[in-house]
């Protein structure tokens, strides 16, 4: 190939000085011999990154799918009976207590996030603004455990005394997940605010909006998708909470009555037992595991999609 | 009222904290004609053009000093409500910056903002501005298609329309037409000549040939002053300052 262009080259005259010529063009493979083994680098990066993941993906499934399969899907997903020692595996109510847990989370912590960034990101003075934000950084950085802990020196006796019940409650995993999914949901959804075009608000005011109908109808419908987007996460991130909801929440395999209830989730459930677990109860909670799986997946999916409806 | 002053700026001086962006501007603007801003970029005329509607406010740091009278009243007065103020002044940026909504939206948000509710007195608002900005032809039977999907020159007057939809009595626009292609261009430069009937227009460009087709009066600004400002033949023809001269005849710019 080489031989042609040089050939080519000389012939056209415009090389007549042949080792001139070849100098230049052994520069040139050089340079393209570093672009090579520079993509092989990044390739193999990539392939060795997607290949644990792959490893780690069958590995759940291939505990999960067969105690799956040999206690039923119907029995397994929609029975509350959880007696690993005797073969009962059911994990309905730690499914139900997840969604509890997560739901009662998000229904203060997603209007408070959003107002919290739409603050931040409009209506602070942009000092403040900063301030809020290394703030929030803070409060993302604080390791889970500690916010079990404070859980359950604060808030659960306070529940215990003020409503009742021994405050091991649903109410208090609401309490502490909201402010663990709190950072997640105000950092993204600010960063969407933030990055609608200053000519929307611009143009918005020109008309004689004031700041507010400006925010309530430019500003938040352009940054929808971002929005969403912030919401998912931090349900992703409530879903896949372990260790504060362990320690504050009761974990009793029953379904809650109410949010003073005592509640397990599918994540307290792994990490309560896996410590004695075997055989089909170990296979049982990589099944839950399993589950978790699939669902964190589905929001991963939404979001993509979102994000996507988002750029039309 | 063939020489009735429409706006009237006196003195006027914006800073950027330590930076005089306008120096003692005085400009009679007259209702229901064009007047073009033109210079070089960072001559100061964008930075008059939102002083008329007090867009300025906006960015942090900056000082206002002087007066700007709308029909004779103060617009920098503690009474002036600044919301019915941009109603009476309706602005057109150098982007199309079209929301994110339907056609329609698009121009019902104005309407919709200052309190009009029924269904069709804003179609009726929504059709006679989608027609004076002549988009009706084109738009008129895809109101719900997203404006994003428009070409550029289409939602350049469809920002106009957005603008016609509140009943202004001033249109500033900011160099409306340095994104469009010629054909577009000379479309918003017909519609401008349509629309001076009606409103009092405040155009800045860049391109000298636009201002010579579709004003009748043009200032000339350089570092934040206003060098000249004259009737647009006259300034083109027979230049009072030197600069300008210079300006127009492409000696530096």
């Amino acid at each position: 190939m080489e031989k042609i262009v040089e050939i080519d080259m000389i012939k056209s005259k415009k090389y007549k000085d042949k080792a001139g010529f070849r100098k230049r063009n052994n520069a040139m493979l050089k340079n393209i011999n570093a672009e090579k083994l520079i993509e092989t680098i990044l390739l193999l990066s990539a392939a060795a990154f997607i290949l644990v993941i792959v490893l780690i993906t069958l590995f759940i499934f291939a505990k999960g799918v067969p105690l799956v399969m040999q206690v039923g899907i119907d029995d397994f997903l929609f029975n509350s009976d959880w007696r690993p020692m005797k073969g009962a595996f059911g994990i309905w109510a730690m499914f139900v207590g997840s969604l509890t847990v997560t739901f009662s989370s998000m229904l203060w912590a997603v209007p408070l996030g959003i107002i919290t960034a739409v603050f931040m990101a409009e209506i602070a003075p942009p000092v403040i603004g900063r301030w809020l934000g290394r703030l929030i950084e803070l409060l993302a950085g604080i390791p889970s455990v500690v916010y079990g802990f404070i859980g359950l020196i604060v808030i659960v006796p306070f529940i215990r005394e003020v409503l009742g019940g021994n405050g091991l409650s649903v109410l208090a995993g609401a309490i502490i997940l909201g402010i663990m999914i709190l950072p997640t949901i105000i950092n993204i959804a600010r960063d969407a605010i933030m990055a609608v075009p200053q000519e929307y608000k611009e143009s918005s005011l020109a008309l004689g909006a004031t700041h507010y109908q400006t925010i309530a109808r430019v500003i938040i419908p352009a940054a929808r998708s971002g929005i969403i987007t912030a919401v998912v996460l931090g349900m992703g991130r409530a879903i896949g909470e372990t260790m504060a909801v362990v320690m504050v929440t009761g974990n009793s395999t029953v379904i809650p009555e109410n949010i003073l209830s005592p509640v397990r989730t599918m994540t307290s459930n792994i990490v309560l037992e896996m410590g004695y677990a075997a055989g089909d109860h170990q296979a049982a909670l990589f099944a839950t595991g399993m589950v978790l799986f699939i669902f964190i997946v589905c929001l991963n999916l939404m979001v993509t999609i979102s994000a996507k409806a988002g750029r039309k | 009222m063939e020489n009735h002053i429409k706006i009237k700026s006196r003195n006027m001086e914006v800073y950027y904290q330590d930076f005089q962006a306008l120096h003692g501007i005085n400009m009679d603007i007259k209702e229901h004609k064009v007047t073009a801003l033109i210079g070089p970029s960072g001559c100061g005329k964008s930075t008059y053009l939102r002083t008329l509607n007090r867009l300025n406010e906006l960015i942090e740091g900056t000082t206002i000093n002087g007066q700007v009278y709308l029909d004779g009243i103060s617009i920098y007065d503690k009474d002036v409500d600044v919301v019915k103020l941009r109603k009476r002044v309706g602005m057109v940026f150098q982007k199309p910056s079209v929301f994110p909504m339907s056609i329609y939206d698009n121009v019902a948000y104005g309407p919709r903002i200052h309190g009009i509710k029924n269904k069709s007195r804003l179609d009726e608002i929504v059709e006679k501005s989608l027609k004076a900005a002549n988009l009706w032809n084109e738009m008129g039977n895809r109101l719900n298609s997203p404006a994003a999907r428009m070409s550029g020159g289409q939602q350049q007057r469809l920002v106009i329309a957005r603008v016609l939809a509140v009943n202004p009595e001033v249109i500033l626009m900011d160099e409306p037409a340095s994104a469009l292609d010629p054909i577009s261009t000379s479309k918003l430069e017909e519609l401008i000549g349509e629309l001076k009937k009606n409103y009092t227009i405040v155009i800045v460009t860049h391109n000298m040939q636009q201002a010579a087709r579709v004003s009748d009066f043009t200032g000339f600004f350089l570092n934040g002053y206003l060098i000249e400002f004259n009737r647009t033949n006259e300034l083109f023809l027979n230049p009072v300052v030197k600069k300008t001269e210079d300006y127009i005849t492409g000696r530096f710019g």
